[in-house]
C-alpha cells in the first residue's frame, strides 16, 4: 500500500477545473450517497425483514420481488406528503432541526475511512473530530423538540439530551484506549497501525488482553449515543408516543430517520475502525495461501469496512428486537456508576499495557 | 460568590465573600405540568385518558377519565330479550368474549334455574379457558410492548392465533363469538375439535417456557416491573380488586375455586399466588407472573376436560335451551372469573317480560382501574406506564 493511501481522495482534492472545486463536491456526495443507499436497502428494508424473521412473520412482501421495493414506496409517499407545521410551533426551530440532526451525523463521516485510497478528510485529529460533531446532533434533537411545542417532544428532547451528554463520556474514554494503543487519533493511521499479514491478529481488540473491556464498553455506550434499544427512551414510542419527533410528518421525518441510520452506521464504522482494523482483511496469509494479500486493496478495503459496520447495525437491530427498554433513572445509573468507572478502569490498564508490555 | 443555597420558595440568598447575605428574588420553584396520556396514546389500551400532573419525569396526581367507549350496554339490555344480551356481552370484554358469554349465562341460568347437560358444561369450560389463555397472551404481550419489547407481543399474537381459528372452528367468529347460549350452546364442537385442541395444548406448553425466557426472566424487564406499583393486599381487596390482580396481591381468590360454579369443582388446578422469592409480593411482575402461570394451568384445565368430556353421541346442544326464557319476578347476582378478574351480572326479572328489568355488569377492568390515583402517585412517567399495563384494561368492559 504505502504510497496508495489516500491516493483517490488527494487526486479528487485537488480536482478543480476553472477553479470550480468539483473534486471537493464530489467527494462529500459520496459519503452522502452511500447513507442514502445503504439507510434504503440495509437500513429500512433490511430493518423490516431482520426484525420479521426474528419475530416469526415475513415482513414486506407485496411492492416488488420480496417486497424490496417496498422502501421506496415508502419515500414516494413521504414525498407527497403534505409539510405540515403546527400552527403553535416555532417555526424557525421545527424546520432547522432536523437539518442539524443530519448534518451532525453527516459530518462525521467525512474522516470515516472507507478504503485505503479514500477518506473525507484526512484530520490528524480524526476520532476526536468524529467524537465531538456527533455532539450537534444533541442540538437538533434539542431544537426538534422543543419547537415542536408539544410536551411529549419536549420530554423525548430533554431525555435525549441527558443521554447522549452523559454517554459520550464513557464512549470518548473507550475509544481513547484504542486511540492510546495506536498513539494517534488519524482514523487513516489507526487503521493502517492494525494491518498485517495475520490479518484479524493485529485487530486492537486481539492486541491486548483488556481490549475487549473498551470494546464493549464503547459498543453500549454508542447504542445509547444513537438512541437504539434497550436504550431507545428518547423517542420511547410507548410512553412518550415518538419522542422528540412526534410532530414531525413527511421528508422532516424522512430526514430524522436518514440521521438515525447514518448515525447508526458512524459508530458502528468507529468501532470497527478503532478495535477490528476498519478496511483491513480479517483473513490471514497461511503460508502460501495468501488470503489476506488477496483481499486487500482499495476495493476491498471498502468492502470489508461496510460489512463490519453493517455486522454492528445487524447487532443493533438484533438487539433491539430483544429487548424491552431501560428507564430513564437506570439509564443514568448504568452510565455514571457503570460504565464511566470501567471505562477509567480499562483506560488505565490499556495505559499499563501501551507502555510496559509490548 | 461564595456559597448558593434556596431560601424558601421562589428566592436564592448568596452569601458574599465578604459576609454580605444577598436574597435574589428569583422564581426557582418549577411549575408542574398537566400532562393528558391519552385518549389516544400508545399505551393506554385503547381511549382511556390520564390526566397527569408532572413534576418533570415524576407524575405526582394522575386521574383516569373514562368513557370514551360507552356504548349504554345497562340500557339496551332492558330492550333486548335474554338471549340478545349474549353478543352484547361479547362486545364488552371483546379479549374475552367467551368469558363474558358464560359469566351471563351463568347468571341467568341461576335465575331460570335449568339443568344443563355435562357435555355443554365442559366446552364451555374448554372455550373459556382457550379464550383465557388468548386474553392472557394480549395482556403479556402488550405489557412487553408497553416496556419497549416489540417481539414478545408477536410471538404471543402468533400463539393467539391458533386459539382464534380454533374458536372460530367450533363458533364460526374470531372475536365475538355468541357461542355460549342460556341453557346450551350454539353448536356442538366440530368433529375433530378435541384432536386439533390436544395438538394445539402440546405445541403451546413449550411456548409458555419460550415466552418465561424472553421475557419473565429478563433482566430489564425484571429491573422494569419488580418493586413497581405494589398494592399491598389489604389495600386492594378495600378496592374490590379480583383476578390476577388480587392475585398478584398474594390473595389466594379465584371464583372458580371460592364460588364454584359449571364443571369447575371436578377439575385439578392451581390458584397460582407470587410468593415474594421472584417478584416483590403485590408489584407489577407479580401481576405478570399470576397471568404467566394461569395460562399453564387453563391447558391442564384443558387436558382435563378432554379426558372427561362425554361423548358427542345423541347430543343436542340446544336441548335444554328454554323455548321462551322469561324467568320468575327475582333477582340474581351471578358471577364468572373472567381472565381480568370478577365479571358479575345483576339481573332483575319482573316475572312478566321476556327482558330484564335491570342488568348490571359489574366489571372487573372498571373496579381494578380505580386504583389507578393510588397506584401513579410519585411514579416515574415510565412506570406509570408499566402500571397501566399490569393492570390489564380493556377499555370496553370499562365502559361498557
Amino acid at each position: 500500500m504505502g504510497s496508495s493511501i489516500n491516493a483517490w481522495s488527494d487526486w479528487m482534492t485537488g480536482f478543480n477545473p476553472m477553479g470550480i472545486p468539483l473534486g471537493l463536491i464530489i467527494l462529500a456526495a459520496i459519503p452522502l450517497v452511500f447513507i442514502a443507499v445503504y439507510a434504503l436497502t440495509y437500513g429500512v428494508y433490511g430493518e423490516r425483514k431482520i426484525s420479521a424473521f426474528m419475530q416469526d412473520r415475513l415482513g414486506p412482501m407485496e411492492v416488488g420481488y420480496w417486497g424490496i421495493l417496498q422502501t421506496l414506496a415508502d419515500i414516494l409517499k413521504l414525498i407527497q406528503k403534505e409539510d405540515v407545521v403546527p400552527t403553535s410551533a416555532d417555526k424557525f426551530l421545527f424546520v432547522i432541526g432536523p437539518g442539524i440532526l443530519f448534518v451532525g451525523s453527516f459530518l462525521a463521516f467525512a474522516v470515516l475511512p472507507f478504503s485505503p485510497a479514500f477518506i473525507g478528510a484526512n484530520l490528524n485529529v480524526g476520532l476526536f473530530y468524529a467524537i465531538g460533531i456527533v455532539s450537534i446532533e444533541v442540538v437538533g434533537i434539542l431544537a426538534a423538540g422543543w419547537g415542536s411545542n408539544n410536551k411529549w417532544s419536549l420530554y423525548g428532547a430533554v431525555r435525549s439530551v441527558a443521554q447522549i451528554v452523559s454517554y459520550e463520556i464513557p464512549a470518548a474514554i473507550a475509544l481513547l484506549c484504542g486511540a492510546m494503543m495506536a498513539g494517534t487519533l488519524d482514523m487513516q493511521k489507526i487503521t493502517m497501525l492494525q494491518s498485517g499479514d495475520f490479518g484479524f491478529a493485529h485487530f486492537y481488540l486481539f492486541q491486548s488482553p483488556i481490549a475487549w473491556l473498551p470494546f464493549l464498553i464503547y459498543f453500549i455506550a454508542s447504542l445509547a449515543e444513537v438512541n437504539r434499544a434497550p436504550f431507545d427512551i428518547p423517542e420511547a414510542e410507548s410512553e412518550l408516543v415518538a419522542g422528540y419527533f412526534t410532530e414531525y410528518s413527511g421528508m422532516k421525518f424522512a430526514v430524522i430517520f436518514l440521521a438515525e441510520y447514518g448515525s447508526m452506521f458512524m459508530v458502528s464504522a468507529i468501532i470497527s475502525i478503532v478495535f477490528l482494523g476498519g478496511w483491513n482483511s480479517p483473513l490471514p496469509n497461511i503460508g502460501g495461501l495468501a488470503l489476506n494479500t488477496w483481499t486487500s486493496g482499495p476495493s476491498w478495503g471498502a468492502f470489508w469496512i461496510i460489512m463490519k459496520g453493517f455486522f454492528f447495525i445487524f447487532v443493533q437491530m438484533w438487539l433491539r428486537w430483544t429487548l424491552p427498554r431501560l428507564r430513564v433513572d437506570q439509564l443514568m445509573y448504568l452510565c455514571w456508576k457503570v460504565l464511566t468507572p470501567f471505562a477509567f478502569v480499562s483506560f488505565v490498564l490499556t495505559a499499563i499495557w501501551v507502555i510496559y508490555v509490548p | 460568590m461564595k456559597e448558593l443555597d434556596t431560601a424558601g420558595q421562589g428566592s436564592i440568598r448568596v452569601t458574599r465573600k465578604s459576609g454580605n447575605v444577598v436574597v435574589l428574588e428569583k422564581d426557582l420553584a418549577t411549575e408542574q405540568m398537566v400532562l393528558a396520556m391519552g385518549p389516544q396514546h400508545p399505551s393506554t389500551h385503547g381511549v382511556l385518558k390520564l390526566e397527569c400532573l408532572t413534576d418533570g419525569e415524576v407524575v405526582t396526581e394522575a386521574e383516569p377519565y373514562l368513557g370514551y367507549l360507552h356504548r349504554c350496554f345497562e340500557k339496551h339490555c332492558e330492550n333486548v330479550d335474554y338471549p340478545g344480551i349474549v353478543p352484547y356481552t361479547d362486545r364488552m370484554d371483546y379479549l374475552a368474549g367467551m368469558n363474558s358469554e358464560f359469566a351471563f349465562c351463568v347468571a341467568v341460568e341461576k335465575l331460570l334455574d335449568v339443568e344443563i347437560p355435562r357435555r355443554v358444561e365442559f366446552i364451555r369450560v374448554i372455550v373459556a379457558e382457550l379464550n383465557r389463555i388468548a386474553s392472557h397472551l394480549v395482556a403479556i404481550g402488550t405489557y412487553a410492548i408497553d416496556l419497549g419489547a416489540f417481539t414478545p407481543f408477536l410471538f404471543c399474537f402468533r400463539d393467539r392465533e391458533h386459539i382464534l381459528s380454533l374458536l372460530e372452528w367450533a363458533s364460526g367468529a374470531r372475536m365475538l363469538y355468541n357461542y355460549i347460549w342460556i341453557g346450551g350452546l350454539a353448536y356442538d364442537v366440530p368433529a375433530d375439535f378435541p384432536r386439533r385442541l390436544k395438538e394445539f395444548v402440546d405445541y403451546f406448553r413449550p411456548k409458555t417456557r419460550e415466552l418465561f425466557k424472553l421475557l419473565t426472566e429478563n433482566e430489564i424487564f425484571v429491573k422494569r416491573t419488580k418493586g413497581i406499583g405494589i398494592m399491598p393486599a389489604d389495600v386492594a381487596i378495600n378496592y374490590g380488586w379480583s383476578g390476577p390482580m388480587l392475585r398478584g396481591s398474594g390473595v389466594k381468590w379465584d371464583l372458580r375455586r371460592n364460588d364454584p360454579y359449571s364443571v369447575y369443582p371436578e377439575l385439578d388446578f392451581d390458584v397460582p399466588v407470587p410468593d415474594g422469592k421472584f417478584s416483590e409480593i403485590g408489584d407489577c411482575l407479580s401481576r405478570h407472573l399470576v397471568r404467566a402461570i394461569e395460562m399453564e394451568e387453563s391447558l391442564n384445565i384443558i387436558d382435563q376436560c378432554l379426558e372427561k368430556m362425554p361423548s358427542s353421541e345423541g347430543f343436542d346442544p340446544r336441548a335444554a335451551i328454554p323455548k321462551r326464557i322469561r324467568p320468575k319476578a327475582g333477582e340474581v347476582y351471578g358471577r364468572a372469573e373472567n381472565p381480568r378478574g370478577e365479571l358479575g351480572f345483576y339481573i332483575m326479572s319482573d316475572g312478566k317480560s321476556t327482558k330484564p328489568l335491570r342488568c348490571k355488569a359489574r366489571s372487573s377492568c372498571f373496579v381494578n382501574l380505580s386504583a389507578m390515583k393510588d397506584l401513579s402517585r410519585g411514579q416515574l412517567i415510565p412506570d406509570l406506564v408499566a402500571i397501566i399495563g399490569s393492570i390489564d384494561i380493556v377499555l370496553g368492559e370499562v365502559d361498557r
